[in-house]
């Protein structure tokens, strides 16, 4: 594969959500959606809330049906298209290319900090040792106190869960990042430890796709913007 | 690439008129975990029941790939070969403790059992097993000789847990396992689930009417709906993008806390 | 032995009629021909209770010629009520010589025991079987136990084995102790003491098992491999006994306690009455006779 070929490229993706509950009511969220993410680059999307910024983010992860186009991420060996892609292939891609940094932690309750940090190194065959001194360094970095790190973070407040969150999601060494506003609520030293850590990802080479709503950060890890209003989406609702 | 551990091709059964359930296809392979979703009566039993061979069914075939890598249709088993699968390869960890469990023996020769019925002979060996399942299991081996009968409900649960995976098997059949638990009862016994599935790579069918027990635990969620497979795919992508009325409606009555 | 007396008028040959008699034949046939298989029989209301060994009888009324001669004991004795009664029955009804010596017997029906003398070449041994199903007590329901049996699925067996040594320490059954027949079969050797399993093996006599109520037979051919059911690191044991039996000086039968007063007084004898009145007959003495061989005296 050549290194010129996009580690995501989205080709005419468009979404729209069907209430069945409401009637058949449908609401469009984006259409003729196109843009690539390189390796070694971080590529945000701009535009308002409700443009679907995020929803595009889960349609790249999976998480979000597509109704037409291709979401074709490469990884060591193939391309794949997540938006045909049976569930076990992106599952697979999940493990080995994609990292994803939600807005919200969601683990299962009575598992330990380090252990929720380490899991997704471990599902790449990390070995346990690595894979911890790899979690130790990234908690240490976000500021998450050593005393934690043995107690799940079901109890933590707001920012430190966030934190866990982004060591879970950047512990993995994946081509794709995505980042679902990070560092919402973060004080500025943690945002400025976040920022080092993307600048960081960009310099070995991953290839970023993220959402940052403040402006400070967002300035300062884009290589260039995609805005979303672009393909804000037809209003043929039904 | 190696088949599928276990796949169904156009599975239905009819009680007389009376649909259990109509063309069911999908496969399973090693280390996946798949939730089968749905009110009583969508046919979830019925699936289970043809999937684990307790059920002939009406149409289509059920293949599993023995652990000698040849590929059998499960209506062509013997009862004999079915058994043995039951107690070596498959586990089935059922709602009811007392289904699954031997009530009036105590946990010990619970786990025990299934070694013992292919062939072991050693006391201690067969003890020590026992003991380090009920470690697994988190159950104090204190405990190891009272009956399940004295167990809490959890504890019957993580004990029916450790009895089945005690011979290391590969596909796990669950029904409802956290269907009756105290919510904190039922973490306890996920996180143990999840980390068990992860650890031994298992293959999970789990039948559940628990959305949040499928989010947890699957990768995979088939929605069942009067017999038939209305929706499927990755579990998020089912949970939080939900295409059919039906599934929007489950999905839509889950109490958020 | 007693010499055959004339039967009574009236009744058939062993007091079955001669198609029934036919019928529990063709049973004996097939539970000879699968070793340890329990073979399903329409048994017949016999003139006595059940419990008092109707399953034997019908067995033995079903081998039984004019020229053999019968022995009957309960839990070892010739001379207890269920074995005079059963003797008799067979002296009136089939008119065959009786005895009370096992060497002389060629039919033995036998109420929990087996005799000490070791059994021959063309003997019969005729056990009363009061529940025939060795898994019965851990599984009720007999459509399992038939399909468990089938697929020699006897996992559960060991799991009983297992409790026992769990809370006792050690297997705790002392009778009925379970058997497998041929490396295939769990039997259940009816309640003769576990003393007598090793009797089982290998044995030159045929031995047949009747349950009268729950209409059962099964068999063991002569020459069949009886093993008693254990584990490696808790291997089957026989009973052992501190005293040798307090007449007969005996060492290596089973005894009975006996209590012989009522401050606590206990002796322990013979099971087997032939076993130990030929040996005292030999001149052998246990403790409790007066010319007892110093060795054995207490």
């Amino acid at each position: 594969m050549s290194k010129i070929d996009p580690i995501l490229r989205v080709e005419d993706v468009a979404k729209r959500f069907v209430m069945h509950l409401r009637g058949g009511l449908t609401i469009p969220v984006v259409e003729r959606v196109a843009f690539e993410v390189f390796a070694g680059e971080c590529v945000v999307l701009g535009g308002p809330s409700g443009a679907g910024k995020s929803s595009l983010l889960k349609m790249v992860w999976g998480n979000y049906g597509v109704d037409r186009g291709r979401i074709a991420v490469a990884t060591d060996r193939e391309v794949v298209d997540v938006a045909a892609a049976e569930p076990r292939d992106i599952l697979a891609l999940r493990r080995s290319t994609m990292g994803y940094v939600s807005q919200f932690l969601r683990v299962v309750p009575r598992v330990a900090t380090l252990d929720v940090v380490m899991e997704p190194a471990l599902a790449q065959g990390l070995d346990r040792d690595t894979a911890q001194a790899k979690a130790e360094a990234l908690l240490d970095r976000l500021n998450v106190p050593e005393r934690l790190w043995s107690l799940p973070p079901a109890t933590f407040s707001g920012g430190e869960q966030q934190r866990v969150n982004i060591a879970r999601g950047l512990i993995a060494d994946v081509r794709l990042l995505l980042l679902d506003e990070p560092t919402a609520s973060l004080d500025a030293a943690n945002r400025a430890a976040v920022v080092e850590l993307i600048e960081a990802k960009k310099a070995a080479g991953t290839a970023l796709l993220g959402i940052f709503h403040d402006t400070d950060v967002r300035e300062r890890v884009a290589t260039r913007i995609v805005d979303v209003t672009g393909f804000a989406a037809g209003r043929a609702a039904a | 690439m190696t088949a599928p551990l276990l796949e169904a091709r156009g599975l239905t059964k009819w009680y007389g008129d009376r649909l259990g359930c109509r063309d069911v296809s999908f496969d399973i392979r090693e280390g996946e975990v798949l939730a089968i979703v749905g009110e009583s009566g969508s046919g979830k039993s019925t699936l289970l029941s043809l999937l684990s061979g307790q059920l002939a069914p009406s149409a289509g075939t059920v293949a599993y790939r023995m652990r000698d890598g040849s590929i059998r249709d499960l209506v062509s088993l013997s009862e004999a070969e079915r058994r043995f699968l039951f107690r070596t390869d498959w586990g089935f960890v059922h709602q009811d403790a007392a289904k699954g469990l031997r009530m009036g023996v105590s946990a010990g020769g619970n786990v025990g059992e299934r070694l013992m019925a292919v062939g072991a002979r050693h006391y201690g060996d067969i003890r020590a097993k026992a003991e380090d399942w009920l470690e697994r299991v988190e159950i104090d081996i204190a405990r190891i000789d009272e009956k399940p009968t004295a167990y809490s409900g959890g504890m019957r649960q993580r004990l029916q847990i450790a009895r089945n995976l005690v011979t290391a098997p590969r596909l796990v059949f669950m029904d409802e396992p956290t269907g009756g638990l105290d919510v904190s009862v039922q973490a306890r016994l996920l996180d143990l689930l999840k980390r068990l599935v992860a650890d031994m790579g298992l293959a999970v069918i789990v039948v559940t009417h628990d959305l949040a027990v499928a989010r947890l635990l699957s990768d995979r969620i088939m929605v069942m709906r009067r017999g038939r497979v209305i929706e499927a795919g990755l579990t998020d992508r089912v949970l939080d993008d939900p295409r059919e009325a039906y599934t929007q409606l489950l999905v839509s009555s889950i109490l958020q806390p | 032995m007693t010499a055959p007396i004339k039967r009574t008028e009236g009744y058939a040959f062993a007091y079955l009629d001669e198609q029934t008699k036919r019928m529990i034949r063709r049973a004996i046939l097939k539970a000879v021909a699968i070793p340890g298989h329990q073979v399903p029989f329409a048994a017949r209301d016999m003139p006595m209770p059940y419990g008092w060994g109707t399953g034997g009888i019908q067995v033995t009324a079903a081998i039984l010629g004019p020229a053999d001669v019968l022995k009957v004991i309960d839990q070892g004795a010739d001379d207890t009520t269920n074995a005079v009664s059963i003797r008799a029955f067979f002296q009136k009804t089939a008119g065959v010589a009786v005895t009370t010596r096992t060497g002389e017997a060629s039919v033995i029906q036998t109420r929990h025991r087996i005799p000490e003398e070791p059994l021959k070449a063309g003997q019969t041994l005729i056990y009363q079987v009061p529940i025939p199903e060795p898994l019965r007590f851990l599984e009720p329901r007999e459509t399992e136990t038939r399909v468990m049996h089938a697929l020699a699925d006897y996992g559960l067996m060991h799991v009983k084995l297992y409790e026992d040594i769990a809370t006792h320490g050690h297997i705790a059954k002392t009778y009925a102790y379970p058997v497998k027949v041929e490396g295939r079969y769990l039997m259940d050797p009816s309640p003769i003491p576990k003393f007598d399993n090793p009797k089982m093996h290998m044995s030159p006599a045929l031995q047949l098992f009747g349950a009268g109520r729950e209409k059962r037979i099964y068999a063991l051919p002569p020459f069949t491999r009886v093993e008693s059911l254990d584990f490696e690191d808790h291997p089957f044991e026989r009973t052992k006994f501190e005293a040798p039996c307090a007449l007969c000086g005996a060492t290596d039968a089973y005894l009975d306690e006996v209590v012989i007063d009522d401050r606590g007084g206990r002796m322990f004898v013979c099971s087997d009455t032939d076993h130990c009145e030929t040996r005292r007959a030999e001149g052998r003495r246990g403790a409790l006779l007066g010319d007892a061989p110093k060795e054995n005296r207490p």
